[in-house]
């Protein structure tokens, strides 16, 4: 830590117009706050600082100017988010005016014949999704308990850290290796329902020709990229539980799954509905790897085989061919759609997570 | 009858107990004292296999309920533990339950379904603990509404519903204020009755005027183990004298 | 009773074996993905990618140098925005704001990251190919930094609030403008997060595709002017996996090769970085 020489209390240091009592050294010591009472438990949590030092600040121009500087670049990282809403509905403005927030609504997407029905993307964006969630939550909340509960140290470490890596895969690359391997193997298995001798392709669920692409394979796909977000959230809420409720369920004689199921994980449902959230707000958006595998047809099917297409997938197809001025607008309103919902769901799961951490209502840290 | 021989418990290859052999009679409360980490609740928590729960624990030695072995092979902890409960020092009702789920819930775990049954524990088991004139009117309510030294007794009487033949109490009242500490023992004497207590204490006076026997533990070792009033009055060791007169600790 | 004790046990350890089971599904699709990576991308992987200049489907030797390239630039010009900015908001969040406010943008910056990145290009493309009238590769950073920005905010933030509150009372105490105890004791203390915050940010925006697909656009030739479109690398593996020519899925795969190398790289080099720093701490 190198102190400049000129900082020493009894020298005025470089710039400064003010006299030396204005200088943090010389604040009496009442002035400042005693750092906050340990709380009883042990907190894993930093503690928050009593009130920020800058406050009461030695009216250095350097300072002021750093503060100002500092403040700038929070103001414009924040303010993106405004700056995002604001252009996304500008872009969207033709669009709405053309044909209004009805049409969206329609199933025809047909921009060279002025159709921009969004109703087949609307469908693909939450099939998918649902498909997603569907696999990663219950895989992500099992593997969650599995790592808390089960599992000595040394492998739940290795295995969060396997999963970890996975989020750092680009979505690209989860969809080149889905085009390859994963369609392949979805295929089989759809054919493999094909052919049941149980008939199971007269289910609508089931039902069209097994093609690997489709719903299913994008599904699949959103499930691996939303895991590693549901597992470690998951993970956290989970080791936040006090020790003193495991102990309590144990001592009135609960085997280690009836503790988990009765007493851990309904102690952390809201916690683990905040990681589902969140989970869900990352696969709304997710484009490359779906544009992959979904085979981008604009159509309603209830079939896991049928091909379909997303908000985010037509954006990407579609945008530097649009044919038309208007056609860019309605593709930038599919955008707004996606931001819109994202910040809801994010803000929606964020705040779950802040207030409603765990049952007994205390409030946890911003994390 | 509860009791240990030769008991030692290590941590990560510490050790903590250094073989200690006690026994405590049925239906009389029994007092451990002794001074901050001299392993009190590290022995309490022998007796109903919580270390079973904690990485790093051993634990060598015999504990006996009834002279058989807690610690065999064939025994299971889970069993053990539902017939020796335990009483924490921090009152933990699960927040997540209403105060007569609490009550029940370790007969729930039990696989006790029957309704009637069920509320008739309920009731018994608060009245048990002092409790149910308190609460009988609102059992469906969430147990944080209620003030510490009620939680304890909602505590006491959750591990009381499953009728176990030992209670172990690691600091019961160190969390509570005089009024509630004074209700706890009343309850105590009663219990009494039915039950074997064991109760760890870092409060001499408390171990004087609300158990009948009394060891004194120090550094992981037993010092003495006698009648209450003997230790109190004429402990036949010099370090217990000390640490009653407050010499230390 | 005991038998109805034996059923719950039972019951138990099936439902534990459920959770293993699951534990182990869910560390497969890492495997897979690396082993056909491994499998598929060593035979395509060649000096030749970093060297050559693509070439039209059917013609053999073709390389991804431009794409390689052109990712550097545009990281590398998202990256020196980014940091900066994304460094002094954390800054002014931890050591200037009221709490309050710190929160709520803390709060803006969890929402931001969580907004998809394809609409972070379209914003980019708003705000700088609409004006310009064409796609560039400086517009293909503007989205970057727009993605990385709040991702840099949020670890530089949680690393400075690591940062013991005694450490900046001694500099107060020694009579430091607050400044200089911000910028030399503070962040100082946190480097090794910091670095290894901004390591990860990197190694993300250095994957993304969508964002580029109408900013950067795209460009078959070598090119590093930031004002014309520009070829990356996640973009050309795109182009190339989704076309119909064995050769470039061949390219694709080892072009995949490189990224991931280059992403996992970053990784365990950024957990290095807190390990090394953990040891020669404690030493």
């Amino acid at each position: 830590m190198d102190l400049p020489s000129t900082e020493l209390p009894d020298a005025p240091s470089a710039g400064a117009a003010e006299p030396t009592p204005t200088k943090a050294s010389a604040l009496p010591f009442s002035e400042i706050a005693p750092p906050p009472p340990a709380p009883a438990e042990a907190d894993p949590e930093p503690k928050p600082l009593p009130r920020p030092f800058a406050e009461r600040s030695t009216g250095h121009a350097a300072d002021r100017i750093f503060r100002l500087l500092t403040g700038a670049c929070a103001c414009s990282v924040a303010g993106l988010i405004l700056v995002a809403i604001f252009y996304m509905v500008h872009g969207s403005i033709p669009a709405f005016r053309n044909h209004g927030l009805g049409a969206i609504l329609s199933p025809i997407w047909d921009p060279t014949n002025q159709k921009y029905g969004a109703l087949t993307f609307l469908y693909g964006t939450a099939y998918t999704s649902l498909i997603g969630m569907a696999i990663a939550l219950p895989l992500g909340v099992l593997t969650a308990v599995a790592l808390v509960e089960i599992l000595p140290r040394k492998l739940s470490k290795a295995i969060s850290l396997a999963v970890e890596l996975l989020a750092a895969i680009p979505s690209v690359l989860l969809g080149l290796w889905g085009i390859f391997t994963l369609v392949p193997l979805v295929r089989a298995f759809e054919v493999y329902i094909y052919k049941s001798p149980l008939g199971l392709r007269k289910f609508p669920l089931f039902s069209g020709a097994p093609m690997g692409v489709g719903f299913l394979a994008a599904g699949v796909l959103l499930a691996i990229m939303a895991l590693p977000f549901i597992l470690s959230v998951t993970r956290e809420v989970l080791l936040q539980v006090p020790t003193a409720q495991r102990e309590a369920a144990y001592a009135l004689g609960a085997t280690r799954w009836q503790s988990i199921s009765k007493f851990i994980l309904p102690y952390s449902w809201k916690g683990i509905f905040g990681a589902g959230l969140l989970g869900l707000a990352r696969v709304l958006g997710e484009t490359m790897a779906v544009t992959m595998v979904i085979g981008n047809t604009p159509q309603i099917k209830a079939s896991l085989f049928a091909s379909g297409y997303t908000l985010a997938s037509v954006i990407a197809n579609e945008f530097t061919e649009a044919p038309s001025d208007l056609a860019i607008s309605a593709l930038i309103s599919l955008g707004l759609i996606l931001l819109v919902v994202s910040i809801l769901l994010n803000g929606a799961a964020r705040l779950m997570l802040l207030y409603l951490g765990n049952s007994s209502g205390a409030p946890r840290g911003s994390k | 009858m509860l009791a240990c021989k030769d008991l030692k418990i290590e941590f990560d290859r510490k050790p903590v107990l250094k073989g200690v052999s006690l026994t405590f009679p049925p239906r009389k409360i029994s007092a451990i004292i002794g001074p901050s980490g001299c392993g009190k609740s590290t022995l309490l928590r022998a007796f109903n296999r919580m270390h079973d729960l904690t990485r790093g624990a051993k634990v060598t030695g015999s504990v006996t309920l009834n002279d058989r072995e807690i610690y065999a092979d064939d025994e299971d902890p889970v069993l053990i533990r539902r017939r020796i409960g335990m009483v924490f020092q921090k009152p933990n009702p699960f927040p997540t339950l209403s105060i007569f789920e609490n009550a029940i819930a370790g007969l729930r775990l039990s696989g006790v379904r029957d309704k009637n049954a069920l509320k008739e524990a309920a009731e018994q088991a608060l009245t048990d603990a002092a409790l149910w004139d308190e609460v009988k009117d609102r059992l469906k309510s969430n147990p944080t509404t209620l003030s510490g030294g009620q939680q304890q007794r909602l505590c006491i009487a959750r591990a009381l519903a499953v009728d176990p033949e030992v209670l172990l109490m690691d600091e019961p009242c160190s969390a509570l204020d005089p009024i509630a500490t004074a209700k706890i023992e009343e309850l105590m004497f009663r219990l009494r009755e039915r039950l074997t207590l064991v109760i760890v204490t870092h409060n001499m006076q408390q171990a004087a005027r609300a158990s009948d026997r009394t060891a004194f533990l120090w550094m992981g070792e037993l010092v003495e183990a006698d009648d209450t009033e003997v230790i109190f009055t004429s402990p036949k060791k010099s370090m217990t004298e000390d640490y009653i007169t407050g010499r230390f600790g | 009773m005991i038998r109805g004790h034996q059923l719950r046990k039972i019951r138990g350890r099936c439902m534990e074996a459920v959770c293993l089971l699951a534990a182990l599904v869910a560390v497969l699709p890492l495997f897979a993905f690396l082993w056909h990576l491994a499998a598929k991308g060593a035979s395509s992987l060649s000096p030749a990618l970093f060297t050559h200049l693509p070439m039209p489907p059917g013609e053999a030797g073709g390389g991804m140098k431009n794409a390689i390239l052109g990712s550097l630039l545009v990281v590398g010009t998202a990256t020196v925005a980014g940091i900066p900015l994304g460094i002094g908001a954390a800054i002014f969040m931890t050591e200037f704001a009221r709490p309050t406010v710190a929160s709520v943008l803390r709060f803006a910056c969890d929402v931001l990251s969580g907004i998809p990145s394809i609409v972070m290009g379209l914003l980019a493309y708003e705000i700088v190919v609409v004006p310009l009238h064409h796609f560039s590769a400086f517009s293909g950073s503007v989205a970057l930094a727009f993605i990385m920005l709040p991702v840099v905010v949020i670890t530089t933030q949680e690393m400075l609030h690591l940062v013991p509150h005694s450490l900046r009372e001694a500099g107060h105490a020694l009579g430091i403008p607050t400044w200089r105890i911000a910028a030399s004791i503070t962040l100082r203390a946190a480097a090794p997060g910091v670095l290894t915050g901004m390591i990860l940010a990197v190694s993300r925006i250095a994957g993304e595709t969508a964002p580029m697909l109408f900013t950067a656009f795209g460009n078959p030739f070598l090119s590093l002017d930031p004002k014309a479109p520009i070829s990356t690398l996640p973009h050309m593996i795109f182009n190339y996996a989704i076309s119909p020519y064995d050769d470039w899925h061949r390219l694709a795969w080892g072009g995949a090769l490189i990224l991931v190398l280059g992403i996992l790289g970053a990784t365990l080099l950024s957990r290095f970085i807190l390990w090394w720093h953990q040891r020669s701490l404690n030493s």
